[in-house]
């Protein structure tokens, strides 16, 4: 069975003077014990989406089930199986930390006890300060008892947000792992994140920019459909490489990657040593040919779109 | 008297500490940035790059140590370095409900440039961002790449002679990210220096050296490809990771 059925939604958003489409005709199935990610910038329209499957938004055209309930008709039955984490810190400022646990547990008629299992791992790190208030937490932390809150009823499936978004790459791992964790746990997982790096992390992934998917399937066969060659280019001159490189003929398209440039070109266009000899300029220059990237995908997506 | 080299030196940091009762955020910190050098200031959530950064800024006095920005104390000068250094946010700082001119107007005259200069450089500025159509446009109408780009700016439209950039490209889709690098390049190919935090590694990669800060501490301090070479590790992420990781205060 799917988790999670979205048909043909959109979502437009009017004000006195323009008109934004936020979500332009999606169509999704994330299967159960999926840890599924949407993969987008911020405007993409992630928030919205996620909106509609936590039934607090509703669309203008299509529809959503869950479990094979209905977004609209029968939202008061998903609320009991879904665990919603929004993108803003949404928990209640002035509780403390505790108090907003028992809170969730009590509006779901469940106790922490109860479920103290399911959430051991992750509340135990900000156990030690339980006592504090929610406001006066540090990013990660926040992020941690907003998970907590979301798990605390034993949810069936989870939506979050952007859990990561301004979060350090330390932190990043270790929530992954536990995203991990409650997947193994049999928890289907819903996770949006602007870090395409995420991407490798997940089952299936939808790229998703201005309101439209680009693409869904496993990380890997989005990395194989990619049909142009890629080289990676480094020189002692990072800022002048960058330049010839956008001047070379063959060049698709040409950007910084870390500690190289990646060089988009038609496939079998470019001969590797005619590159070398018009990059002669440069010292201790290297030109290697790789596989993609999630993020080379996405760029080359991007494009083709504008 | 100061050697040519001293004068390059825009920004010179001498055991800066920074207390909160019985916490110490930031401990003795030392370091130098170059002008026009883009500086990457590194270090997990709570490591104390915030708090380490508005004592540079002049916004937060330290508990002791020194340290000299833009050639100003930052004890005793705090005023004369906000006049000169430019400062942007990943919440960017622009006003939602005034117009790309409106804005252009409000910055310059709150840097205290006159009528004529802010005529002159917001002509430039509209030309070089492409902007001379819509500059009568919201800025809450722009795409977040535009604001992005208008933003970084009017950071630098009092040309400081160091700009500070917190987080400037958290949540930009990846080619936004790349062209948002272009102009922080520019701007340090025209002399200002660029002091940046970011939790993306792939962009620790186009500074010139980076610090990583961890517990209040810095625990290492070089170029991307010296760094690589001492900890004999080939990415940027992962000599993050092992430093980062061993950090002991629970943020």
């Amino acid at each position: 069975m799917n988790a999670i059925e979205i048909i043909n939604i959109s979502k437009t958003y009017k004000s006195k003077t323009k008109t934004i489409t936020a979500l332009n005709n999606i169509s999704l199935e994330i299967k159960e014990g999926e840890l599924f990610g949407l993969i987008g910038p911020d405007g993409a329209g992630k928030s919205s989406l996620f909106r509609i499957l936590a039934t607090v938004l509703l669309p203008d055209v299509g529809s959503a089930k869950i479990l094979n309930y209905d977004v609209i008709k029968n939202f008061k039955n998903i609320r009991k199986l879904i665990g919603y984490m929004p993108g803003r810190f949404s928990l209640y400022q002035d509780l403390s930390v505790e108090e907003n646990l028992k809170f969730f547990a009590t509006i779901f008629e469940t106790t922490i006890e109860e479920n103290y299992d399911l959430i051991s791992d992750i509340y135990k790190q900000i156990e030690p300060f339980k006592n504090r208030r929610a406001g006066k937490l540090s990013g990660g932390m926040k992020q941690k008892l907003a998970l907590s809150c979301a798990l605390i009823h034993k949810p069936k499936i989870l939506l979050l947000d952007e859990p990561t978004t301004g979060v350090d790459p330390v932190s990043r791992k270790e929530f992954w792992e536990i995203l991990k964790k409650l997947k193994s746990q049999g928890i289907t997982i819903l996770v949006s994140t602007p870090y395409m790096d995420e991407a490798n992390l997940c089952d299936r992934i939808a790229l998703i920019q201005n309101g439209k998917i680009l693409d869904v399937d496993l990380p890997e066969n989005i990395v194989n459909k990619f049909d142009k060659d890629i080289f990676s280019v480094a020189s002692d001159n990072m800022f002048l490489l960058l330049n010839d490189l956008r001047n070379y003929s063959h060049t698709l398209s040409c950007f910084a990657f870390g500690d190289s440039h990646h060089l988009v070109i038609e496939r079998n266009k470019a001969d590797e040593n005619l590159l070398i000899q018009y990059l002669s300029r440069h010292k201790n220059l290297s030109v290697k040919k790789i596989e993609p990237t999630i993020e080379d995908c996405f760029m080359q997506m991007l494009q083709s779109e504008n | 008297m100061t050697t040519p080299a001293e004068k390059d030196i825009v920004i010179k940091v001498e055991n800066l500490t920074k207390r909160f009762g019985d916490f110490t955020a930031v401990n003795q910190i030392s370091f130098e940035v170059n002008k026009g050098e883009i500086f990457g200031f590194l270090g997990a959530n709570g490591a104390g790059k915030t708090t380490a950064m508005k004592m540079l800024i002049g916004i937060l006095n330290p508990t002791s140590g020194k340290a000299n920005v833009a050639g100003f104390d930052i004890y005793n000068q705090p005023e004369q370095i906000k006049r000169n250094i430019g400062y942007m946010s990943q919440k960017f700082s622009l006003y939602e409900d005034l117009t790309i001119a409106e804005n252009i107007n409000f910055f310059g005259g709150i840097y205290g440039l006159n009528d004529d200069e802010i005529k002159f450089k917001s002509e430039e500025l509209l030309t070089k961002l492409n902007f001379h159509a819509i500059k009568n446009n919201l800025v809450s109408s722009l795409p977040l790449g535009w604001k992005q780009k208008l933003a970084f700016s009017l950071a630098i439209f009092h040309s400081p002679k160091i700009v500070f950039l917190d987080e400037p490209t958290s949540g930009v889709d990846p080619i936004t990210r790349r062209q948002f690098w272009d102009l922080i390049y520019e701007a340090s190919h025209n002399g200002i220096t660029v002091f940046v935090t970011t939790h993306y590694m792939d962009e620790a990669e186009y500074c010139n050296r980076i610090s990583i800060m961890v517990d209040g501490e810095i625990k290492a301090l070089d170029s991307p490809k010296e760094l690589k070479n001492n900890f004999q590790i080939d990415s940027i992420d992962d000599i993050f990771y092992l430093l980062a990781r061993k950090a002991k205060r629970i943020e």
